[in-house]
Protein backbone atom coordinates (compact mmCIF):
# COMPACT_ATOMS: atom_id res chain seq x y z
CA UNK A 1 0.00 0.00 0.00
CA UNK A 2 1.51 3.50 -0.65
CA UNK A 3 0.93 6.00 1.78
CA UNK A 4 -0.24 9.22 1.12
CA UNK A 5 -2.67 12.01 1.83
CA UNK A 6 -5.87 10.66 -0.04
CA UNK A 7 -4.76 6.96 1.47
CA UNK A 8 -5.14 8.85 5.36
CA UNK A 9 -8.51 10.40 4.16
CA UNK A 10 -9.71 6.72 2.34
CA UNK A 11 -8.83 4.85 5.59
CA UNK A 12 -10.46 7.24 7.76
CA UNK A 13 -13.28 7.06 6.16
CA UNK A 14 -13.80 3.18 6.17
CA UNK A 15 -12.89 3.33 10.32
CA UNK A 16 -9.06 2.76 9.60
CA UNK A 17 -9.81 -1.19 9.01
CA UNK A 18 -8.21 -1.67 5.59
CA UNK A 19 -4.39 -0.53 7.06
CA UNK A 20 -2.06 -4.02 6.34
CA UNK A 21 1.17 -4.95 7.96
CA UNK A 22 4.06 -2.49 7.00
CA UNK A 23 6.39 -5.69 6.01
CA UNK A 24 5.82 -9.31 5.74
CA UNK A 25 6.60 -12.24 8.55
CA UNK A 26 8.44 -15.09 5.76
CA UNK A 27 9.76 -18.18 7.04
CA UNK A 28 13.79 -18.51 6.18
CA UNK A 29 14.20 -19.71 2.95
CA UNK A 30 17.32 -22.23 2.69
CA UNK A 31 19.44 -19.90 0.83
CA UNK A 32 20.24 -16.14 0.03
CA UNK A 33 22.25 -14.34 -1.88
CA UNK A 34 23.26 -12.23 1.05
CA UNK A 35 22.96 -12.46 4.64
CA UNK A 36 22.55 -9.22 6.83
CA UNK A 37 22.87 -10.27 9.96
CA UNK A 38 21.18 -7.28 12.32
CA UNK A 39 18.13 -5.45 11.81
CA UNK A 40 18.81 -2.20 13.10
CA UNK A 41 19.27 0.94 11.65
CA UNK A 42 22.13 0.01 9.26
CA UNK A 43 21.77 -3.42 8.60
CA UNK A 44 17.69 -2.65 7.04
CA UNK A 45 19.45 -0.11 5.28
CA UNK A 46 22.31 -1.96 4.21
CA UNK A 47 19.42 -4.46 2.54
CA UNK A 48 17.03 -1.59 1.72
CA UNK A 49 20.23 -0.58 -0.77
CA UNK A 50 21.40 -3.75 -1.90
CA UNK A 51 17.95 -3.92 -2.97
CA UNK A 52 16.80 -0.57 -4.79
CA UNK A 53 20.59 -0.09 -5.81
CA UNK A 54 21.95 -3.14 -6.36
CA UNK A 55 18.95 -5.11 -7.71
CA UNK A 56 20.01 -7.57 -4.97
CA UNK A 57 16.90 -8.84 -3.51
CA UNK A 58 17.40 -12.10 -2.14
CA UNK A 59 18.43 -11.12 1.10
CA UNK A 60 17.68 -12.03 4.54
CA UNK A 61 17.70 -9.53 7.37
CA UNK A 62 18.28 -11.86 10.45
CA UNK A 63 17.25 -10.18 13.72
CA UNK A 64 17.65 -11.87 17.34
CA UNK A 65 15.09 -9.68 18.67
CA UNK A 66 12.29 -7.56 17.43
CA UNK A 67 13.15 -4.90 14.02
CA UNK A 68 14.84 -1.61 15.37
CA UNK A 69 15.14 -2.82 19.22
CA UNK A 70 18.42 -1.73 19.45
CA UNK A 71 20.31 1.47 19.31
CA UNK A 72 18.19 3.00 16.56
CA UNK A 73 15.69 3.48 19.13
CA UNK A 74 17.92 3.98 21.58
CA UNK A 75 19.90 7.73 20.74
CA UNK A 76 18.92 11.53 20.90
CA UNK A 77 17.82 11.20 16.97
CA UNK A 78 20.37 13.92 16.05
CA UNK A 79 21.51 14.01 12.00
CA UNK A 80 23.96 15.90 10.96
CA UNK A 81 27.28 16.41 9.15
CA UNK A 82 29.26 18.69 10.78
CA UNK A 83 32.77 16.49 10.68
CA UNK A 84 35.87 18.19 10.04
CA UNK A 85 38.72 15.35 9.24
CA UNK A 86 39.12 13.98 5.23
CA UNK A 87 37.29 9.98 5.39
CA UNK A 88 34.41 11.17 7.91
CA UNK A 89 34.06 14.61 6.40
CA UNK A 90 32.56 12.90 2.82
CA UNK A 91 30.87 10.24 4.32
CA UNK A 92 28.58 12.06 6.63
CA UNK A 93 28.46 14.91 3.70
CA UNK A 94 26.97 11.89 1.60
CA UNK A 95 24.79 10.69 4.21
CA UNK A 96 23.18 13.61 5.01
CA UNK A 97 21.93 14.15 1.43
CA UNK A 98 20.30 10.60 1.76
CA UNK A 99 18.56 11.55 4.62
CA UNK A 100 17.00 14.51 2.48
CA UNK A 101 15.91 12.00 0.30
CA UNK A 102 14.86 9.69 2.08
CA UNK A 103 11.00 10.07 2.62
CA UNK A 104 10.06 10.36 -0.72
CA UNK A 105 12.44 7.52 -1.58
CA UNK A 106 10.61 5.17 1.29
CA UNK A 107 7.28 7.00 0.67
CA UNK A 108 7.47 7.34 4.70
CA UNK A 109 7.52 9.72 6.87
CA UNK A 110 10.48 10.00 8.78
CA UNK A 111 9.86 12.96 10.70
CA UNK A 112 13.63 14.54 9.26
CA UNK A 113 13.28 17.70 10.86
CA UNK A 114 16.24 20.17 9.58
CA UNK A 115 15.94 22.90 12.55
CA UNK A 116 19.54 23.56 12.44
CA UNK A 117 22.58 22.56 15.27
CA UNK A 118 24.27 24.95 17.43
CA UNK A 119 27.35 24.21 18.80
CA UNK A 120 28.45 26.54 21.44
CA UNK A 121 31.99 27.50 22.41
CA UNK A 122 33.00 29.03 25.24
CA UNK A 123 36.37 30.42 24.72
CA UNK A 124 38.68 32.33 22.41
CA UNK A 125 40.54 28.54 21.46
CA UNK A 126 36.68 26.91 21.20
CA UNK A 127 36.21 29.48 18.68
CA UNK A 128 39.12 28.98 16.48
CA UNK A 129 38.32 25.21 16.81
CA UNK A 130 34.60 26.04 15.67
CA UNK A 131 35.83 28.03 12.77
CA UNK A 132 37.78 25.88 11.36
CA UNK A 133 35.36 23.30 11.74
CA UNK A 134 32.91 25.29 9.77
CA UNK A 135 35.33 25.90 7.04
CA UNK A 136 36.21 22.38 6.96
CA UNK A 137 32.69 21.72 6.57
CA UNK A 138 32.25 24.28 3.43
CA UNK A 139 34.73 22.89 1.92
CA UNK A 140 33.18 19.77 1.81
CA UNK A 141 29.97 21.65 0.31
CA UNK A 142 27.93 21.61 3.55
CA UNK A 143 26.56 24.49 5.73
CA UNK A 144 28.51 26.06 7.95
CA UNK A 145 27.90 29.56 9.54
CA UNK A 146 30.02 31.31 12.42
CA UNK A 147 27.47 32.91 15.05
CA UNK A 148 28.73 35.49 17.61
CA UNK A 149 27.39 36.10 21.09
CA UNK A 150 24.50 38.44 19.92
CA UNK A 151 23.07 36.32 17.27
CA UNK A 152 23.05 33.31 19.57
CA UNK A 153 21.29 35.37 21.66
CA UNK A 154 19.08 36.54 19.19
CA UNK A 155 18.26 32.51 18.36
CA UNK A 156 18.64 31.36 21.96
CA UNK A 157 17.56 33.83 24.31
CA UNK A 158 17.51 31.05 27.26
CA UNK A 159 20.96 30.19 27.86
CA UNK A 160 22.45 31.58 30.50
CA UNK A 161 24.97 34.10 28.71
CA UNK A 162 26.18 35.69 32.26
CA UNK A 163 27.63 32.69 33.94
CA UNK A 164 31.14 34.00 35.04
CA UNK A 165 32.56 30.20 34.47
CA UNK A 166 31.85 29.54 31.19
CA UNK A 167 30.49 32.49 29.01
CA UNK A 168 29.26 31.75 25.91
CA UNK A 169 31.05 33.45 22.99
CA UNK A 170 29.26 32.05 20.10
CA UNK A 171 28.31 28.56 18.57
CA UNK A 172 28.53 27.26 15.14
CA UNK A 173 25.57 27.02 13.35
CA UNK A 174 24.89 24.11 11.21
CA UNK A 175 21.52 24.47 9.55
CA UNK A 176 20.56 21.28 7.63
CA UNK A 177 21.22 19.34 11.03
CA UNK A 178 18.44 18.45 12.70
CA UNK A 179 16.54 15.59 14.04
CA UNK A 180 14.46 12.61 12.91
CA UNK A 181 11.99 10.60 14.62
CA UNK A 182 14.05 7.42 15.01
CA UNK A 183 11.89 4.50 15.11
CA UNK A 184 10.45 5.79 12.01
CA UNK A 185 13.71 5.45 10.54
CA UNK A 186 13.93 1.75 10.70
CA UNK A 187 10.00 0.87 10.21
CA UNK A 188 10.69 2.96 7.11
CA UNK A 189 13.75 1.07 5.62
CA UNK A 190 12.14 -1.79 7.02
CA UNK A 191 8.94 -1.37 4.98
CA UNK A 192 11.26 -0.54 1.94
CA UNK A 193 13.24 -3.36 1.83
CA UNK A 194 10.35 -5.49 2.14
CA UNK A 195 8.58 -3.98 -0.99
CA UNK A 196 11.45 -5.23 -2.81
CA UNK A 197 11.36 -8.56 -1.56
CA UNK A 198 14.26 -8.51 0.98
CA UNK A 199 13.02 -11.32 4.07
CA UNK A 200 13.19 -9.38 7.36
CA UNK A 201 13.58 -12.51 9.90
CA UNK A 202 13.20 -11.47 13.81
CA UNK A 203 13.43 -13.92 16.69
CA UNK A 204 16.61 -15.14 14.62
CA UNK A 205 19.50 -14.99 16.25
CA UNK A 206 22.43 -15.82 14.88
CA UNK A 207 24.87 -18.55 16.73
CA UNK A 208 27.39 -19.54 14.27
CA UNK A 209 29.39 -18.56 10.90
CA UNK A 210 30.12 -21.60 8.92
CA UNK A 211 33.46 -20.92 6.60
CA UNK A 212 34.56 -23.43 4.52
CA UNK A 213 38.02 -23.04 2.84
CA UNK A 214 38.17 -19.42 3.86
CA UNK A 215 35.57 -18.51 2.36
CA UNK A 216 31.95 -17.90 4.01
CA UNK A 217 29.01 -20.42 3.28
CA UNK A 218 26.01 -19.86 5.44
CA UNK A 219 25.30 -19.13 9.30
CA UNK A 220 23.51 -21.28 12.05
CA UNK A 221 20.79 -19.77 13.74
CA UNK A 222 17.96 -20.12 16.27
CA UNK A 223 15.83 -20.68 13.19
CA UNK A 224 18.01 -23.40 11.50
CA UNK A 225 20.98 -23.12 9.27
CA UNK A 226 20.95 -20.70 5.94
CA UNK A 227 23.34 -20.85 3.48
CA UNK A 228 24.34 -17.58 1.78
CA UNK A 229 28.03 -16.91 0.21
CA UNK A 230 28.11 -13.00 1.41
CA UNK A 231 27.35 -12.42 4.99
CA UNK A 232 27.32 -8.45 6.51
CA UNK A 233 27.94 -8.73 10.47
CA UNK A 234 26.27 -5.14 10.89
CA UNK A 235 25.42 -5.34 14.81
CA UNK A 236 26.80 -2.45 16.34
CA UNK A 237 27.37 -3.23 20.45
CA UNK A 238 27.48 -7.14 19.41
CA UNK A 239 30.08 -6.78 16.53
CA UNK A 240 32.50 -8.73 19.19
CA UNK A 241 30.25 -11.78 19.80
CA UNK A 242 29.42 -11.67 15.74
CA UNK A 243 33.03 -11.57 15.20
CA UNK A 244 34.06 -14.26 17.73
CA UNK A 245 32.23 -16.73 15.91
CA UNK A 246 34.41 -16.09 12.64
CA UNK A 247 37.03 -16.38 14.66
CA UNK A 248 38.05 -12.64 14.44
CA UNK A 249 39.17 -9.93 17.41
CA UNK A 250 38.21 -6.68 16.76
CA UNK A 251 39.52 -3.20 17.85
CA UNK A 252 36.28 -2.63 19.51
CA UNK A 253 35.31 -2.35 22.98
CA UNK A 254 31.21 -1.85 23.87
CA UNK A 255 30.37 0.93 26.16
CA UNK A 256 27.06 2.13 27.65
CA UNK A 257 26.15 5.91 26.74
CA UNK A 258 22.67 7.28 28.39
CA UNK A 259 20.05 9.18 27.31
CA UNK A 260 16.83 11.06 29.07
CA UNK A 261 13.69 12.23 28.43
CA UNK A 262 11.79 14.91 30.15
CA UNK A 263 7.65 15.01 29.83
CA UNK A 264 6.30 17.10 26.98
CA UNK A 265 6.30 20.82 27.38
CA UNK A 266 5.19 23.42 24.90
CA UNK A 267 7.72 24.00 22.21
CA UNK A 268 10.96 25.97 23.69
CA UNK A 269 13.74 24.74 22.34
CA UNK A 270 13.56 24.95 18.65
CA UNK A 271 17.27 23.55 17.54
CA UNK A 272 20.01 20.54 18.14
CA UNK A 273 22.29 23.00 21.16
CA UNK A 274 25.43 21.28 22.21
CA UNK A 275 27.57 22.48 25.16
CA UNK A 276 30.91 23.30 24.75
CA UNK A 277 32.31 22.80 28.30
CA UNK A 278 30.71 20.09 29.21
CA UNK A 279 28.88 16.81 27.51
CA UNK A 280 25.50 18.05 26.89
CA UNK A 281 23.34 18.29 23.62
CA UNK A 282 19.41 18.55 24.03
CA UNK A 283 16.43 19.28 21.21
CA UNK A 284 13.03 18.87 21.78
CA UNK A 285 10.65 16.22 19.89
CA UNK A 286 7.91 16.61 17.82
CA UNK A 287 6.04 14.88 20.76
CA UNK A 288 7.04 17.66 23.21
CA UNK A 289 9.84 15.74 25.71
CA UNK A 290 13.46 17.86 25.94
CA UNK A 291 15.50 14.35 25.09
CA UNK A 292 19.38 14.98 26.00
CA UNK A 293 21.81 12.86 26.37
CA UNK A 294 25.81 13.14 27.46
CA UNK A 295 29.01 11.31 27.84
CA UNK A 296 29.64 7.26 28.05
CA UNK A 297 29.89 6.11 31.20
CA UNK A 298 33.43 4.93 30.19
CA UNK A 299 33.52 1.23 31.34
CA UNK A 300 32.97 -1.67 29.16
CA UNK A 301 29.24 -2.18 29.63
CA UNK A 302 26.68 -4.42 27.73
CA UNK A 303 23.77 -3.85 30.43
CA UNK A 304 21.95 -0.82 28.14
CA UNK A 305 21.64 0.43 31.20
CA UNK A 306 23.86 3.31 33.20
CA UNK A 307 24.89 4.60 36.73
CA UNK A 308 24.24 7.60 38.61
CA UNK A 309 27.56 9.81 38.44
CA UNK A 310 26.96 10.58 34.87
CA UNK A 311 22.83 11.17 35.21
CA UNK A 312 24.11 13.28 37.83
CA UNK A 313 27.16 15.18 34.97
CA UNK A 314 24.95 15.41 32.32
CA UNK A 315 22.23 17.07 34.80
CA UNK A 316 24.57 20.13 36.26
CA UNK A 317 25.87 20.66 32.30
CA UNK A 318 22.19 21.18 31.11
CA UNK A 319 21.96 22.95 34.23
CA UNK A 320 24.33 25.33 34.07
CA UNK A 321 23.97 26.08 30.20
CA UNK A 322 20.01 26.66 30.52
CA UNK A 323 18.79 27.08 34.07
CA UNK A 324 14.95 26.62 32.44
CA UNK A 325 15.08 23.20 32.30
CA UNK A 326 15.20 22.99 35.55
CA UNK A 327 11.47 22.86 36.45
CA UNK A 328 11.17 19.91 33.88
CA UNK A 329 10.38 16.22 35.30
CA UNK A 330 12.79 13.59 34.07
CA UNK A 331 10.50 11.14 32.23
CA UNK A 332 13.09 7.88 31.60
CA UNK A 333 16.02 7.55 30.83
CA UNK A 334 18.24 4.34 29.31
CA UNK A 335 21.29 3.43 27.83
CA UNK A 336 22.59 1.96 24.14
CA UNK A 337 25.68 -0.33 23.60
CA UNK A 338 28.46 1.45 21.63
CA UNK A 339 30.79 -0.78 19.73
CA UNK A 340 33.62 1.96 20.28
CA UNK A 341 36.83 1.90 18.10
CA UNK A 342 40.01 3.09 19.33
CA UNK A 343 40.15 6.30 17.03
CA UNK A 344 36.05 7.19 17.29
CA UNK A 345 35.64 6.48 13.87
CA UNK A 346 33.90 3.34 12.06
CA UNK A 347 34.35 0.40 10.21
CA UNK A 348 32.87 -0.12 6.66
CA UNK A 349 35.41 -2.95 4.86
CA UNK A 350 35.68 -6.52 4.15
CA UNK A 351 37.70 -8.99 6.30
CA UNK A 352 40.31 -11.45 5.38
CA UNK A 353 37.23 -14.42 4.98
CA UNK A 354 36.04 -14.17 1.50
CA UNK A 355 32.60 -13.39 1.32
CA UNK A 356 32.16 -11.61 4.76
CA UNK A 357 31.80 -8.09 5.56
CA UNK A 358 31.96 -5.89 8.37
CA UNK A 359 30.04 -2.90 9.83
CA UNK A 360 31.13 -1.37 12.94
CA UNK A 361 32.98 0.70 14.90
CA UNK A 362 29.90 3.89 15.39
CA UNK A 363 31.15 4.97 18.74
CA UNK A 364 27.63 7.27 19.85
CA UNK A 365 27.43 8.88 16.29
CA UNK A 366 25.74 5.71 14.33
CA UNK A 367 22.18 7.14 13.65
CA UNK A 368 23.12 10.03 11.46
CA UNK A 369 25.05 7.59 9.82
CA UNK A 370 22.18 5.16 8.92
CA UNK A 371 21.31 5.93 5.02
CA UNK A 372 25.30 6.26 4.50
CA UNK A 373 26.34 3.80 6.05
CA UNK A 374 23.72 1.41 4.43
CA UNK A 375 24.19 2.93 0.78
CA UNK A 376 27.72 2.47 1.51
CA UNK A 377 28.12 -1.33 2.71
CA UNK A 378 25.78 -2.16 0.37
CA UNK A 379 27.83 -0.76 -2.58
CA UNK A 380 30.92 -2.87 -0.83
CA UNK A 381 29.23 -6.09 -1.03
CA UNK A 382 27.82 -6.20 -4.70
CA UNK A 383 30.72 -4.68 -6.42
CA UNK A 384 33.36 -6.23 -3.76
CA UNK A 385 34.99 -1.98 -3.65
CA UNK A 386 34.70 0.39 -1.10
CA UNK A 387 32.07 3.22 -1.95
CA UNK A 388 34.25 6.82 -2.52
CA UNK A 389 32.91 8.48 0.11
CA UNK A 390 33.93 5.69 2.87
CA UNK A 391 37.15 4.47 1.43
CA UNK A 392 38.54 5.35 4.73
CA UNK A 393 36.96 2.95 7.15
CA UNK A 394 39.44 0.20 6.89
CA UNK A 395 39.96 -2.69 9.21
CA UNK A 396 43.55 -2.28 8.91
CA UNK A 397 44.01 0.88 9.46
CA UNK A 398 45.13 0.51 13.37
CA UNK A 399 47.72 -2.00 12.58
CA UNK A 400 49.28 0.02 9.27
CA UNK A 401 48.89 3.21 11.81
CA UNK A 402 47.53 4.99 7.73
CA UNK A 403 44.77 6.79 7.54
CA UNK A 404 43.21 7.48 11.40
CA UNK A 405 40.64 9.66 12.22
CA UNK A 406 40.76 10.89 15.40
CA UNK A 407 38.05 13.23 14.96
CA UNK A 408 38.80 14.26 18.82
CA UNK A 409 42.61 14.74 18.73
CA UNK A 410 42.50 12.18 22.09
CA UNK A 411 44.71 9.41 20.73
CA UNK A 412 44.10 6.53 18.57
CA UNK A 413 43.70 4.23 22.11
CA UNK A 414 40.73 2.82 23.70
CA UNK A 415 39.35 4.23 26.77
CA UNK A 416 39.91 7.88 24.95
CA UNK A 417 37.13 8.62 22.98
CA UNK B 1 27.88 0.85 41.29
CA UNK B 2 30.22 0.09 44.39
CA UNK B 3 33.83 -0.82 43.95
CA UNK B 4 35.45 -2.45 46.94
CA UNK B 5 39.13 -1.23 47.03
CA UNK B 6 41.59 -3.45 48.59
CA UNK B 7 43.17 -0.79 50.38
CA UNK B 8 39.85 2.02 50.92
CA UNK B 9 36.62 -0.92 51.47
CA UNK B 10 33.57 -0.23 49.37
CA UNK B 11 33.80 2.93 47.66
CA UNK B 12 31.33 5.11 45.14
CA UNK B 13 31.98 4.70 41.51
CA UNK B 14 32.99 8.65 41.32
CA UNK B 15 36.52 7.79 42.71
CA UNK B 16 37.39 5.76 39.97
CA UNK B 17 38.75 6.05 36.52
CA UNK B 18 37.93 2.67 34.20
CA UNK B 19 40.77 1.95 31.62
CA UNK B 20 39.28 -0.64 30.30
CA UNK B 21 40.12 -4.67 29.53
CA UNK B 22 43.55 -5.41 31.94
CA UNK B 23 45.49 -6.07 28.99
CA UNK B 24 47.97 -3.31 30.23
CA UNK B 25 49.08 -5.61 33.09
CA UNK B 26 51.28 -7.98 30.71
CA UNK B 27 52.40 -5.36 28.56
CA UNK B 28 54.96 -6.99 25.27
CA UNK B 29 58.08 -6.71 25.30
CA UNK B 30 59.65 -3.29 23.50
CA UNK B 31 61.13 -5.73 20.39
CA UNK B 32 57.86 -7.66 20.67
CA UNK B 33 56.68 -8.10 16.65
CA UNK B 34 54.30 -5.41 14.99
CA UNK B 35 51.45 -7.63 15.19
CA UNK B 36 52.19 -8.08 19.29
CA UNK B 37 51.71 -4.61 19.51
CA UNK B 38 48.67 -4.00 17.60
CA UNK B 39 47.13 -6.78 19.40
CA UNK B 40 47.83 -5.50 22.56
CA UNK B 41 46.78 -1.92 21.79
CA UNK B 42 43.66 -2.51 19.51
CA UNK B 43 42.28 -5.41 19.54
CA UNK B 44 40.15 -6.76 22.35
CA UNK B 45 37.70 -10.10 24.22
CA UNK B 46 34.83 -7.67 24.61
CA UNK B 47 33.23 -10.17 26.75
CA UNK B 48 29.64 -9.43 27.40
CA UNK B 49 29.70 -11.17 30.65
CA UNK B 50 32.89 -11.68 33.04
CA UNK B 51 35.77 -9.56 32.24
CA UNK B 52 39.25 -8.63 33.69
CA UNK B 53 39.37 -4.59 33.90
CA UNK B 54 41.66 -1.85 35.23
CA UNK B 55 40.36 0.41 37.20
CA UNK B 56 42.26 3.82 38.87
CA UNK B 57 41.35 4.79 42.39
CA UNK B 58 42.55 8.60 41.48
CA UNK B 59 40.45 10.34 43.98
CA UNK B 60 41.07 7.60 46.84
CA UNK B 61 44.42 5.91 46.90
CA UNK B 62 45.95 5.85 43.72
CA UNK B 63 46.30 2.07 43.42
CA UNK B 64 46.11 0.79 40.23
CA UNK B 65 43.05 -1.97 40.16
CA UNK B 66 42.46 -4.99 38.71
CA UNK B 67 38.59 -5.27 38.57
CA UNK B 68 36.71 -8.49 38.10
CA UNK B 69 33.43 -7.30 36.73
CA UNK B 70 30.25 -8.22 34.99
CA UNK B 71 29.18 -6.42 31.94
CA UNK B 72 26.61 -7.15 31.31
CA UNK B 73 25.15 -7.18 35.47
CA UNK B 74 27.86 -4.30 36.45
CA UNK B 75 28.60 -7.32 39.46
CA UNK B 76 31.90 -6.38 40.89
CA UNK B 77 33.21 -10.05 41.63
CA UNK B 78 36.92 -9.40 42.72
CA UNK B 79 39.40 -6.73 43.01
CA UNK B 80 43.12 -6.64 43.73
CA UNK B 81 46.45 -4.21 43.36
CA UNK B 82 47.33 -4.52 39.79
CA UNK B 83 50.90 -4.22 41.53
CA UNK B 84 50.43 -7.88 42.93
CA UNK B 85 48.74 -9.26 39.54
CA UNK B 86 51.59 -8.42 37.72
CA UNK B 87 53.89 -9.88 40.39
CA UNK B 88 52.45 -13.16 39.20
Amino acid sequence: MRYSALQILKQGLSGNRGWGRAWRKPEPKPDYDVIVIGGGGHGLATAYYLAAEHGITNVAVLEKGYLGGGNVGRNTTIVRANYGLPGNSEFYSHSLKLWEGMEQALNYNVMHSQRGIINLFHSDGQRDAAARRGNAMRNQGDDAILLDRDACREMLPYLDYEQSRFPIHGGLYHPRGGTARHDAVAWGLARGADRLGVDLLENCEVTGIDIEGGAVTGVQTTRGAIRARKVAIVVAGRSSQVAAMAGMRLPIESHVLQAFVTEGLKPVIDHVVTYGMGHFYISQSDKGGLVFGGDLDFYPSYAARGNLPMVEHVMEAGMTLMPMIGRARLLRSWGGIMDMSPDGSPIIDTTHIDGLFLNCGWCYGGFKAVPGSGHCMAHLIATGRPHVAAAKFRLDRFETGVGLMDEEGTGAQHNLH
Amino acid sequence: MLIPCPLCGPRDLREFTPKGAAVTVDRPAADAAPEVWHDYLHLRDNPAGPSRELWWHGVGCGAWLVVDRDTVTHEVTSVVLAGEVAAE
